[in-house]
């Protein structure tokens, strides 16, 4: 049982079901990232723990208590708008204690609790100020202050930085991160983006068509993916999907595909070997991160099994701190993220070092992951 | 070639804005002519006037026409001016534009921001009361009048208006607030507001331009109406506009040029100042800023 459990939620908008049976159960003080493509249902789920929109069926509770039908300014919880949601007629003062007003607080505690939340959010001086007359990451500050104020059981975040440049959306995210260690609070984020996702959250539950497709840790989900949705979805650039058939030999399996050429070539499978015996013969699809595609000199010392194998350069992309190999295996691109200075330019022959401890391997049918 | 270009462009647009002015000044002047005429004649004697000079200055400069208007002639049976019936015009016309008002706004809000199945089809028969001709109305209204005891009375006059002021108004106001960011509504729900407290709170505070909109619209509407105001009305409840006219078409003693002139002006002095007070917030626009940048 944990403090906000989403059990068996299901959303439909007459006969068409948007989400299905989602199953959620969020510990205190835990952020959860949910992450997805638009319209995979993830907003409808987070309105749905707010009680802006209606279960079908199933249940959400907070604390244990059943939130079914509860309405919002009941559940103890806060959001914070992706436009914000300022109320363009207040101050920032006044927006910010408007919750507690409506809730009956006396004038001096929600005086104590606003100067309490300027201070944190460093925003004292634009108290008295309109909404209108703020920089978009002041706005920012002051819907999170709206909802600090409250002192919710649970946050909730609705994109809240897809309004802001980049530069001050990578601030504020770290911002947000400070003020989830400092204060320890359960906060439910939902987002698009994947770094985002990344770098917030202790747990991501990645969404797709109405579905969890992946409810795990940062790590978990990048590393393991349960299946090429995840796997592609989740990092930048997204992994390197290589078709290849497996073949078995004594205890080794390997996975065969061809370089740019159309030699053949066999890549040592790490991991997952008896799960993969009677597959001789079966086309499967190769998983690589492109860090773990490096050239020699950058390989993971530690990794147990590297396999070496020269091939074409179609493309080279400094980035400053790394360089991007562009080559080809079995047909389809790949993206190799090597040393800022490793010794590429396009049409060279080069020898590209995998990681097979990282490689993962996924049913190219069902798309879910076979090892 | 470049330099040239632009030169010729300048020049052209001297020209053409030089062209567009004069147009407009014509078009202004020929549109304030009736205007002009009016009050040159309302601070005439009244032989100035029937001398055969309308055009002209006035050589002899007299408000005489205006106090006479205003609290001597005579409209109806006593000789009272048009006061009383200004008194009349503005008791019957502000509550009726203030009810109007407030429940276009309602009505507004609950068809954008607490939509029902149908909502539709209500707003639908609601747009009906400013596209059916009033003509229509005036014997069923006459009889509903008659049942709620408020045949020839102010109060009768301004639920007839009120009544079919709520169209337009509800018109207004549910465009209005269909833009306005349902962000907000659904953040003072969770805030803990309810119904009414968002819309005092939240919504009519940011609801200045089309409130504006509303009140002169419908301030004008029922200033100017005539039709209800002869139909409905008793002597003693008689607006402006139908004193005005018994003022004009007396068929006793002298016509008074001059008088009726300086009447019509008073008729049109109201709706004139509204106007001029309340046509600034029709373009500031209160909702800058409050979503997104």
């Amino acid at each position: 049982m944990g403090f906000l459990d989403i059990s068996n939620a299901t959303k439909s908008y007459g006969a068409v079901e948007v989400l299905h049976k989602v199953d959620i159960a969020v510990e205190e003080g835990e952020f959860l990232v949910l992450v997805g493509p638009s319209g995979c249902g993830k907003s409808t789920l987070l309105n749905m723990i707010a009680g802006l929109e209606d279960i079908t069926s199933g249940e959400i509770s907070i604390k244990g208590n059943s939130m079914n039908g509860v309405h919002p300014s009941k559940r103890n919880i806060a959001m914070v708008f992706q436009s914000y949601a300022l109320y363009p007629n207040m101050t920032v003062g006044q927006n910010i204690t408007f919750g507690l007003e409506m809730h009956g607080v006396p004038k001096p505690e929600r005086d104590k609790a606003m100067a309490d939340v300027a201070k944190l959010l460093q925003i004292e001086p634009l108290l008295s100020r309109k909404p209108g007359q703020l920089s978009g990451g002041q706005r920012q500050r002051v819907a999170m202050g709206r909802a600090l104020v409250r002192d919710p059981d649970v946050f909730l975040f609705d994109e809240p930085l897809s309004n802001l440049d980049a530069k001050l959306r990578v601030d504020m995210r770290t911002e947000i991160k400070k003020l989830h260690q400092k204060l320890g609070t359960t906060i439910v984020y939902v987002t698009h983006d994947q770094i985002e996702a990344m770098t917030l959250s202790t747990r991501i539950a990645v969404m797709n068509g109405g579905y969890v497709q992946q409810l795990g840790t940062p790590k978990e989900i990048y590393d393991n993916p349960a299946n090429l949705f995840v796997a592609t979805f989740m990092g930048s650039p997204s992994m390197n999907l290589i078709p290849v058939t497996l073949r078995v030999d004594g205890n080794a399996v390997y996975a065969d595909t061809t370089d740019s050429a159309g030699a053949a070539i066999s890549l040592p499978v790490a991991q997952g070997g008896d799960a993969l015996q009677e597959m001789t013969g079966k086309s499967a699809i190769l998983g690589l991160r492109p860090e773990a595609l490096t050239d020699v000199d950058g390989a993971d010392a530690r990794a147990a099994q590297v396999a070496h194998v020269a091939n074409d350069v179609t493309v080279t992309e400094p980035a400053g701190s790394d360089t991007f190999v562009t080559t080809t295996f079995g047909g389809t691109d790949c993206v190799a993220r090597m040393r800022a200075d490793a010794d590429a330019a396009p049409g060279q022959r080069i020898t590209f070092a995998f990681n097979m401890d990282k490689a993962v391997l996924f049913d190219p049918e069902t798309e879910d992951r076979l090892a | 070639m470049a330099i040239a270009t632009a030169d010729s462009a300048v020049r052209t647009s001297r020209v053409t804005r030089t062209f567009l002015y004069l147009v407009l000044l014509l078009f202004a002047l020929f549109y304030l002519l009736p205007f002009g005429i009016m009050l040159l004649n309302s601070v005439k004697p009244l032989d100035e006037i029937t001398g055969g000079n309308m055009m002209a200055l006035p050589s002899e400069f007299t408000l005489e026409p205006w106090r006479k208007a205003w609290s001597e002639a005579q409209v109806g049976v006593e000789a009272t001016g048009l006061r009383p019936y200004f008194y009349n015009s503005l008791i019957m016309a502000i509550p009726a534009v203030m009810l109007s008002t407030f429940f276009g706004a309602l009505n507004g809000y609950v068809l954008t921001k607490w939509q029902f199945r149908g909502h539709n089809i209500v707003f639908g028969l609601l747009l009906f009361s400013c596209f059916i001709p009033f003509q229509i109305v005036l014997i069923p209204m006459a009889r509903m009048l008659g049942i709620f005891g408020l045949a020839g009375s102010t109060g009768g006059l301004i639920l007839v208006h009120f009544v079919y002021g709520i169209g337009f108004t509800t018109l207004y106001f549910r465009n209005y607030y269909a833009a306005f960011p349902t962000e907000l509504i659904r953040a003072a729900q969770i805030d803990g507001a309810g119904f009414f407290r968002i819309f005092w709170r939240i919504l009519l505070p940011s609801s200045g331009p089309i409130i504006a909109v509303s009140f002169i619209w419908q301030f004008t509407n029922i200033w100017n109406d005539f039709l209800f105001g002869a139909s409905f009305a008793d002597f003693d409840s008689q607006p402006m506009t139908v004193a005005l006219n018994n003022l004009v078409q007396s068929s006793t003693g002298v016509k008074e040029y001059n008088v009726h002139f300086a009447g019509a002006i008073y008729a049109a002095v109201p709706t004139l100042l509204v106007y001029i007070v309340a046509g600034r917030y029709f373009v500031r626009g209160l909702m800058a800023g409050s979503v997104k940048g």
